[in-house]
């Protein structure tokens, strides 16, 4: 064999290799790894919960486990309605907390939670980085076509309602990008990569001194509402751990941490 | 001429087993696709405004992509091959920088374009000062993150043609009085023709199924920046046909570049 034929062997190898580490890639990173949750032990409680409440559900899960030494919580945030659809596909969630009713409703349509429950609510704040180099000083600002505007897409809580409160206010917005949960739009203006967006007031109390809020009067009417349900096939080996979580979540603990995160009572 | 090794004889049962297992993998998901797919409305989906934003956008990107891949391409590869005759650490380094996009999570690939590029970064920020351009966010952000996913399948397509390739014809003609550029023109690029053809088809076909470094570099704003893949990663979360629509859209491609790929152009896919 010439090293030509070897060569050529190798990078045939590479190439199928690269193809298939770039299809691998493709697919975004957001599926907890598999538990396992019935020889080890502290099982595994599985909460998918929406970008927005992924920092006071961290905080949430570390009191729960205090009280339950013998569960362990793992959080897996991202996008609700894609959260919805990885459940609906059966992913091995046995907890959901949404952002909005409607990936909730996917959820409860497809036969696998009962009687979601409100556990917050949350209300639209516009957000610039530190400084406020664009000088952005309310709504109206976002038509500013040489602003570079971030907003979340319309098929995920926080994006359906920036339609709602722009609409409301008579504008149109003139956005760089429509991303696909509300903490990716937050990096964006903590990176300073664009002048303005429109965020959860909770995700401004979160970001801290990377950015600034700026106060939407408006925004008091278009009131997201957070549901969280328990799955019906819970996959934890601890029956009643999943009704547990909820009823901690929506329970006094669970409530000041929610509070302090800048949640309204639901 | 004598048969290559592992090309006669029976495999091991165990062999075969395992390898129809992995074969499954590969085939049944694809099959799944398929044959779930809302055949019915199909046409609908596909006529969607956003679907045919998306189609028109990654294409259109993907061509761009390709041809500014075959410009920085091909020179890149010649040198590379020409590399053979460095002292062994420049050598490897030029290598290894054209190989690192290879292996690399492309999202990685999106967060370093947008150090470099974005607002805050050097050569952004310069951009921006400037000329009052910013890169991010725009349909030319999508290209490039696409042409830094698939430079190097095409660099290493067009490479291997070119140490393959025969020499002597090259030093005929500049015994005959060519100019190195028109032994490269006239010599070497037809040589190395089907090399670079297929190169450019592989790269198409990864520039067209860029994701994680464009979500990351370029965002996603309809019509502007986002493309097929991205666009079916949304519709997934919202209505799974469009979704399937979309995805049996870039299958239907990746098959059609499989076959303009077939026999003599890919080492490894002769059949």
């Amino acid at each position: 064999m010439t090293r030509t034929h070897a060569r050529a062997a190798w990078l045939a190898a590479v190439l199928t290799a690269a193809l298939a580490l770039a299809g691998c890639a493709a697919e975004p990173g957001s599926r907890p790894d598999a538990s396992s949750p019935t020889d080890a032990a502290p099982a595994t409680l599985t909460v998918f919960a929406a970008a927005s409440v992924a920092e006071a559900f961290e905080e949430i899960a570390d009191g729960f486990e205090a009280r339950h030494p013998h569960l362990e919580v793992v959080v897996n945030s991202g996008g609700s309605g894609a959260l919805a659809q990885q459940i609906v596909a059966g992913a091995p969630a046995d907890v959901f907390a949404s952002a909005a009713q409607p990936p909730m409703q996917q959820v409860v349509d497809a036969g696998l939670a009962e009687a979601p429950t409100d556990f917050a609510t949350n209300t639209l704040e516009l957000v610039v980085p530190a400084g406020n180099p664009a000088g952005v000083s309310g709504l109206d600002d976002l038509d500013r076509p040489e602003l570079r505007v971030a907003l979340c897409d319309a098929s995920v809580p926080c994006g359906a309602a920036s339609v709602e409160l722009l609409e409301r206010a008579g504008l149109t917005a003139v956005p760089d990008t429509l991303e696909s949960d509300v903490k990716a739009v937050l990096t964006k203006v903590i990176l300073d990569e664009v002048d303005a967006a429109l965020v959860y007031r909770t995700d401004v109390i979160a970001a801290g001194a990377a950015v600034e809020g700026i106060e939407v009067p408006t925004a008091a009417s278009v009131v997201n509402h957070y549901p969280i349900a328990a799955m019906s096939d819970a996959a934890s080996s601890d029956a009643g751990a999943a009704a547990a979580f909820v009823a901690f979540v929506t329970g006094t603990e669970g409530r000041a941490v929610l509070e302090a995160a800048g949640f309204g009572a639901p | 001429m004598a048969a290559r090794p592992g090309t006669t004889g029976r495999l091991a049962w165990p062999v075969v087993a395992v390898a129809a297992l992995g074969l499954a993998l590969l085939v049944l998901p694809l099959a799944a696709l398929v044959l779930r797919a809302p055949w019915s409305d199909l046409a609908g989906l596909l006529a969607r405004e956003s679907v045919l934003q998306a189609l028109l956008l990654s294409f259109g990107t993907a061509l761009v992509a390709t041809a500014l891949c075959l410009l920085l391409g091909v020179p890149l590869a010649a040198l590379l091959a020409r590399a053979a005759g460095w002292p062994t650490l420049p050598r490897r380094l030029l290598r290894a920088a054209v190989t690192v996009p290879l292996v690399l999570p492309p999202v990685v690939g999106g967060i370093a374009l947008l150090q470099l590029l974005g607002r805050r970064g050097p050569l952004g920020s310069t951009l921006e000062q400037w000329f009052g351009i910013t890169v991010p966010f725009t349909t030319g952000a999508v290209v490039i993150a696409q042409v830094f996913v698939a430079l190097p399948f095409l660099v290493f397509a067009v490479e291997g043609a070119l140490r393959t390739g025969d020499r002597r014809t090259e030093l005929a003609a500049a015994t005959l009085g060519a100019s190195r550029w028109q032994v490269f023109r006239h010599v070497t690029l037809p040589l190395v023709a089907p090399g670079v053809a297929a190169g450019a088809v592989l790269c198409f076909s990864r520039a067209l199924g860029e994701f994680g470094a464009t979500i990351t570099f370029a965002g996603s704003l309809p019509g502007v920046t986002r493309t097929l893949p991205i666009a079916s990663y949304l519709a997934m979360q919202t209505d799974p046909d469009e979704a399937i629509a979309l995805a049996l859209l870039l299958l239907a491609v990746s098959i059609a570049v499989l076959l303009l790929l077939r026999d003599r152009w890919l080492p490894g896919v002769r059949g």
